[in-house]
């Protein structure tokens, strides 16, 4: 087996030093009835690596990738160019094959981009300090709930309707134990009258801009409104390249900010690793969930970086820890960070510019078709249309010709018959005219 | 005539050993490395994207108002900015990394391979079920593989990681417990547990009650029965323990637990050491997760991203979050909500957006077949062997708390070091300047300075006796007084021991500018 060095020559002299017969006296004390032989597992022997990469290409090239086809989802993952370089550079083994940074004199490289990531993430959302990162965006919530939570001692979340239904749902499986979760309901397009349902027993409010059907909100109003009745505004943001063009959370008012980090520097991945981003104010900091990294000298006097408020973690607190996180999204971070580096301030703006014009060119056409009806009227790159007939049948219908037209809103909202006819619709850089010009086809024929 | 040596090949000749300092503050190949945002300049960027100017007539008065703060740098100051960094680090790749409870194997680069194939890294997890037929294909085959090595019958896919299948293991567990309509509050948790155990079930709001290790390194299974009770949800239990042993008593633990009505979870961190070998369902386990980061050679990443599918029991199945994966005559499909299950499901909520890390699970998966059952079985034979060959090497210099045989990690405690002034965090910043990377220290808690070393089955035994003899010097040499080289010790690291405490005291997460006085200075 080609990743295993010991020989057979090697194993009986190391059982020899130990003074085992065989290796079946190291595993003396397991249960005789629980050992079990080759013959108990139903599964194929060693394979080459010629084998292996035969048979998942078999299975890869089933799937409809992205790139091949004219692609507009979003929904809370989003194509966008990743330039070479970020790939190339997260696969260094000193990025790759390195564990969490706990001896920091041999981490310097990983604790540094971090503590470039917390920055980045800080000057992106307009808030004061971020953490090392979270699983994704949908945890990132819960766990920014659960610190509302915390920080008012009070056990109410309010949910925005525009919230993304997994993150609602995400939100709902954790916040539900030991509070209580409350989900207003939206019209597609329009900001629903969430401050009115805010009382003495709200810990938060948690709204997402763009919300999942593309509409961008104006966080301020809700920001007074929930701090005026003692609770805290959390925002969300599932597409963070709208950050390069719209007002950041923290200017807004937003206390917390919990994010998708997907759309810079890493791929759509059927859904995951995606890296979860989260911010807030200096006065809540040590309520955060989740890794820190900090600066501090080491001791012949030089900068360095260390993992830092670490007695708010699982491994030193326990069952006191602020969260029982552990492991992070590290090698998405570091993506990320890179990839971010790469735009600098400049190519940022270009990018979330190019995106913004994309989008609103492909909905200026698409809305032109008969029948068809554009209900966002401010939005980032992500927009909603309102067809004539369900939403699902056309996008399976455009399927078949190769077009991926979006996410119907029935997708995500299988319960709400105002939305069946609701397409969520995403344009990027990637997305070229030739591409809209054949959804705009199919999308006539499909809905005539 | 003689030659002209000038610009020809240098030569050993005298070397002076002392120190320089160099005039650069570089060393060699050492670089200092600053800030990315101490670099660049405005305007630059890294990556050409045509300007598109917009209008603000859709942007709902919303439009960003003041700049990020980024700085602007091109392709080479950015490639080679990181590149700096990454030559800080320690890696597998690089040497041995000893961490116990971690199993930092090698990670076969055939998986990043396969991962970086379009059709698993370019496909959406919204994009019609008709168009991801093999990415579901594949989930398919790896939970296939997953219920096959644990002999349970079911697997939530899901978790993003080792803890998030921990609480997701306890949220079924208080499902099927409110199903039963039964309130048990209490999780009993062993002292030596990992420090997520105790948090995870604070977290899914039960409270914790500790059971103490008996001095033999097992479980007190006399004091956990005596614990079990009608308000005992469950038991969170390492196996192989983070001592290193197995659960000698673990059937008769889970028939105790099972007869006071409470689940068994089990912490699958240790995996690697019986992996083809013992079947969990065979233990009486009802739910356990397994770290594809540990068991199954997913990259760490320095630290993430993970992933922590969770197998479950018969009577936790039911419970098994959203989304289920089911197979029909149309081929796979995801039931992403709760509307027309069949009575029988009943899924306690949802764990993350969409359907869990496929990244992680090609990787996986890419192992899995590579190995075959019978290499994983040989893997976990050797990973036990290696770290037992550690241990009977080592143990007449350093102190083991324990006796053997130990499973995939040999534990040492300090009771070599008493009297030598030399602690076990001095032992393992000295091994930095032997160019390893230290063992787990200070873990497991129930013995004093612990030393937990996990080898994996990927080192040579060529490689395993130049670290025994290493640290066998290392321990004699603090034994006998000589305790130079544990003072103060990393110094052939690119830091050296870093101010925590002053780290912590005033925290500083990120950077911030100067301001224009001080920088002129």
């Amino acid at each position: 087996m080609r990743y295993l060095p010991l020989t057979d020559t090697d194993r009986r002299h190391m059982l020899a030093r130990i003074g085992a017969r065989d290796i079946d006296a190291l595993f003396r004390d397991v249960p005789k009835a629980a050992i079990v032989g080759r013959d108990a597992f139903d599964l194929p022997d060693t394979k080459g690596e010629l084998e292996v990469e035969r048979i998942l290409s078999r299975m890869a090239a089933k799937d409809v990738a992205a790139g091949a086809v004219p692609f507009f989802c979003g929904a809370g993952a989003y194509r966008h160019h990743v330039p070479a370089a970020v790939d190339h550079l997260i696969q260094r083994s000193e990025f790759l094959t390195s564990y969490t940074p706990y001896q920091p004199e041999i981490a310097q490289g990983t604790l540094q981009y971090l503590f470039e990531f917390q920055t980045q993430v800080a000057l992106l959302t307009g808030m004061d300090v971020a953490n090392a990162s979270l699983y994704d965006g949908s945890t990132a919530t819960a766990e920014a709930v659960l610190m509302a939570q915390r920080i008012t001692r009070r056990p109410k979340a309010i949910l925005s309707g525009g919230l993304h239904p997994h993150y609602a749902e995400t939100v709902e499986t954790v916040a539900n134990l030991s509070g209580k979760v409350v989900r207003a309901s939206v019209t597609p397009g329009r900001a629903e009258d969430i401050a009115s349902l805010i009382d003495d027993q709200t810990a938060c409010v948690v709204v997402q801009s763009p919300d999942v059907f593309g509409l961008i909100r104006d966080l301020k109003p809700i920001a007074e409104a929930a701090h005026a009745r003692g609770a805290l505004l959390i925002a969300v943001v599932t597409e963070i390249v709208s950050l390069g063009l719209i007002e950041p959370p923290g200017a807004m008012g937003a206390d917390i900010v919990a994010a998708e980090g997907q759309s810079i520097g890493n791929g759509l991945n059927f859904g995951g690793p995606y890296v979860g981003l989260f911010a807030t104010r200096e006065k809540f900091l040590r309520q955060m969930p989740g890794r820190l990294a900090g600066e501090t000298v080491d001791a012949s006097g030089k900068r360095g970086f260390v993992l830092t408020l670490s007695t708010r973690e699982q491994h030193i607190r326990r069952e006191k820890a602020t969260s029982n996180i552990c492991t992070n999204s590290g090698l998405c971070c570091l993506a990320f960070t890179i990839h971010l580096s790469l735009l600098g301030e400049e190519g940022l703006s270009r990018l979330a510019r190019t995106n913004h014009v994309r989008a609103s060119a492909l909905a200026d056409r698409l809305s032109k078709i008969d029948g068809v009806s554009l209900v966002t009227p401010a939005f980032f790159n992500e927009f909603t249309l309102k067809l004539p007939k369900s939403a699902a049948e056309i996008v399976e219908k455009l399927a078949d010709e190769n077009i991926i037209a979006g996410v119907p809103a029935s997708r995500l909202m299988p319960h709400d018959p105002a939305v069946r006819d609701h397409l969520i619709v995403a344009a990027t850089e990637t997305t070229t005219d030739e591409d809209c010009a054949a959804f705009a086809d199919g999308l006539s024929e499909a809905v005539a | 005539m003689t030659m002209n040596n000038q610009g020809r090949p240098t030569q050993a000749g005298n070397i002076e050993t002392a120190e320089l300092a160099t005039i650069s503050g570089d060393r060699g190949l050492d670089h200092e490395e600053a800030l990315i945002f101490e670099l660049g300049r405005a305007g630059m960027t890294g990556v050409d994207i045509p300007d598109a100017p917009v209008s603000d007539s859709r942007l709902g008065g919303q439009r960003r108002k003041g700049e990020v703060g980024l700085p602007g740098l091109s392709e080479p100051e950015v490639v080679r900015h990181y590149v700096r960094l990454s030559r800080m680090n320690y890696a597998i790749d690089a040497g041995l990394y000893p961490l116990g409870s971690c199993t930092m194997k090698h990670n076969p680069r055939l998986n990043e391979k396969m991962a970086r194939l379009p059709g698993f890294a370019d496909v959406h997890p919204l994009q019609p079920e008709s168009t991801v037929q093999g990415a579901l294909a594949l989930v398919s085959e790896l939970m296939g593989w997953l219920t096959a090595l644990t002999g349970m019958p079911a697997v939530a896919m899901s978790p993003k990681a080792g803890a998030h299948g921990e609480l997701c293991g306890m949220l079924a567990i208080k499902a099927a417990l409110d199903a039963r309509g039964e309130k048990r509050t209490r999780v009993l948790v062993p002292e030596s547990a990992h420090g997520t155990n105790p948090a995870t079930a604070a977290f899914a709001g039960f409270t914790v009650d500790e059971i103490p290790a008996k001095g033999d390194g097992h479980v007190d299974a006399d004091a956990l029965r005596a614990k079990l009770g009608p308000d005992a949800a469950a038991i969170m239990l390492t196996n192989p323990n983070t001592c290193g042993l197995f659960e000698r008593r673990i059937i008769e633990i889970a028939d105790a637990v099972h007869e006071a009505g409470a689940y068994f979870y089990c912490d699958g961190a240790n995996f690697n050491a019986i992996a083809g070998r013992v079947r969990p369902g065979d233990l009486g386990i009802d739910a356990m997760h397994i770290n594809l980061h540990k068991t199954f050679s997913t990259p760490h990443g320095g630290g993430g991203p993970g992933a922590g599918p969770v197998v479950l029991s018969e009577r936790l199945a039911p419970f098994a979050p959203l989304p289920l994966l089911v197979h029909d005559a149309n081929g796979f499909r995801m039931i992403e909500d709760r509307a027309g299950l069949p009575d029988r499901l009943k899924p306690f909520g949802r764990m993350c957006a969409f359907h869990g890390q496929m990244g992680m699970f090609v990787r996986a998966l890419s192992y899995m077949l590579s190995h075959g059952a019978d290499g994983i079985r040989q893997a976990s034979e050797d990973a036990v062997l290696s770290a037992n060959y550690i241990l009977a090497s080592l143990k007449d210099v350093m102190s083991a708390p324990f006796e053997g045989p130990c499973m995939h990690e040999a534990l040492f405690d300090d009771t070599f070091l008493e009297g030598t002034g030399v602690t076990t965090l001095d032992f393992a910043k000295a091994m930095i300047d032997e160019g390893y990377h230290p063992m787990t220290m200070y873990f497991p808690l129930v013995v004093h300075g612990a030393m937990l070393i996990e080898p994996t089955e990927s080192e040579s035994k060529e490689s395993l006796d130049r670290f025994i003899r290493v640290l066998r010097m290392m321990a004699l040499e603090a034994k006998r007084g000589e305790t130079a080289r544990f003072e103060n010790a990393p110094r052939y690291a690119p830091r050296r021991r870093l101010d925590e405490t002053a780290a912590a005291r005033k925290p500083i997460l990120r950077f911030k500018p100067k301001p224009l006085a001080q920088a002129a200075e």
